[in-house]
């Protein structure tokens, strides 16, 4: 345990840890919202310790930022204390651990964090590397793929190397704004109506 | 609406920084961290706070709902167009140097830039929308 960014590691993940279980057992929403915050803000910090800057820039603007956001605004209209019930749920329980047995086992094959001799490492990541990285100011004759104009290799893979994959994520967010379109609109139309139904409800 | 003047005060200075910050994501996603999908929830973050301060009429007038719905729509269309480009410029889709014969390399990162831009139109319009819409705002 001598080394620090191992022990700032484990710090950071049982800190995570302990939010997830304290946004489960606590039966106020509005503190499981912020404690999920709190979650992914944890989070961000770990995937920034393992030099995922952007992975980190998105958990921090999406998980701690918008989807709080969201979550606040939804509590706005449903009340902020859980319903009484039983805390404990055997079969999602079981759920839980069974599909994370499998992931725990699925890990075994993967191989070890930062492992030079990986195929991933071998096989195309010197490729993408060798075409954008660290070239800033090269020369005409040594320029690569972009014209040296994307050093982030991140965003080489993302906007052109996959660029269908992106793409595609595009048209997913998209869908899912239309949906929710879709689905909030006669709602959001019909405040009447709404108010009448919910009468009727209690 | 927020009732607090420190809030309102604080968070309309904060508004248009967040905004820059979010626009320098965005350019800068080539270089450093970041890109499209973070500076889309960054700009809508910024829009969000604007509407928890100030009301939402206000943020409406500022961004009317049409606006939001087309810029979504806009940047799934921009992405796509530039994959079209390829097409019709008889390369393949989503092939970006023919975007400029001449110079190739440049057009590579022409075209992720208007790619990243497409991807940012509509990862912020989509979590504005979410936000607006569970909030309950009139279509």
């Amino acid at each position: 345990m001598s080394d620090p960014v191992l022990l700032i590691n484990v710090l950071l993940l049982l800190l995570a840890i302990g939010a997830a279980l304290a946004a489960m057992w606590t039966r106020d929403l509005l503190g499981a919202v912020m404690l999920m915050g709190i979650y992914s803000l944890l989070l961000a910090i770990e995937w920034a310790n393992l030099f995922a800057m952007d992975v980190s820039y998105t958990e921090a603007a999406v998980g701690a930022g918008a989807s709080t956001i969201l979550l606040l605004t939804a509590l706005t209209r449903t009340g902020t204390r859980e319903k009484a019930g039983p805390n404990f749920h055997p079969t999602a329980l079981l759920t839980v651990l069974v599909t994370g047995a499998v992931l725990i086992y699925g890990t075994s094959d993967l191989p070890r964090f930062g492992d030079p001799l990986a195929p991933a490492t071998v096989h195309v990541a010197p490729e993408y590397i060798t075409q954008t990285v660290g070239k800033v100011g090269a020369t005409e004759a040594t320029e690569n793929d972009f014209g040296d104009h994307v050093p982030n290799a991140v965003t080489a893979v993302l906007a052109s190397y996959r660029g269908y994959d992106t793409m595609f994520e595009t048209a997913v967010i998209f869908t899912a704004g239309v949906c929710v379109i879709i689905i909030l609109r006669p709602l959001a139309g019909s405040a009447r109506r709404r108010t009448a139904g919910s009468k009727e409800d209690a | 609406m927020s009732e607090s003047v420190v809030l309102r005060t604080i968070g309309g200075m904060l508004f248009p920084y967040i905004l820059v910050y979010g626009l320098y994501v965005q350019m800068h996603g080539e270089i450093g961290p970041g890109g499209g999908f973070q500076a889309g929830v960054l700009v809508a973050a910024a829009f969000i706070l604007h509407s928890l301060l100030f009301g939402k009429e206000l943020t409406d007038r500022l961004l009317p709902t049409w606006l939001v719905d087309l810029s979504m729509s806009l940047g799934v269309l921009l992405y796509i167009g530039v994959g079209i480009v390829g097409l019709v410029k008889g390369s393949y889709f989503l092939d970006y140097s023919v975007l400029d014969p001449t110079h190739p390399a440049h057009a590579e990162a022409l075209g992720m830039t208007l790619v990243e831009a497409g991807v940012g139109l509509t990862v912020a319009s989509v979590i504005l929308t979410m936000v607006r819409k569970v909030n309950g705002e009139p279509a």
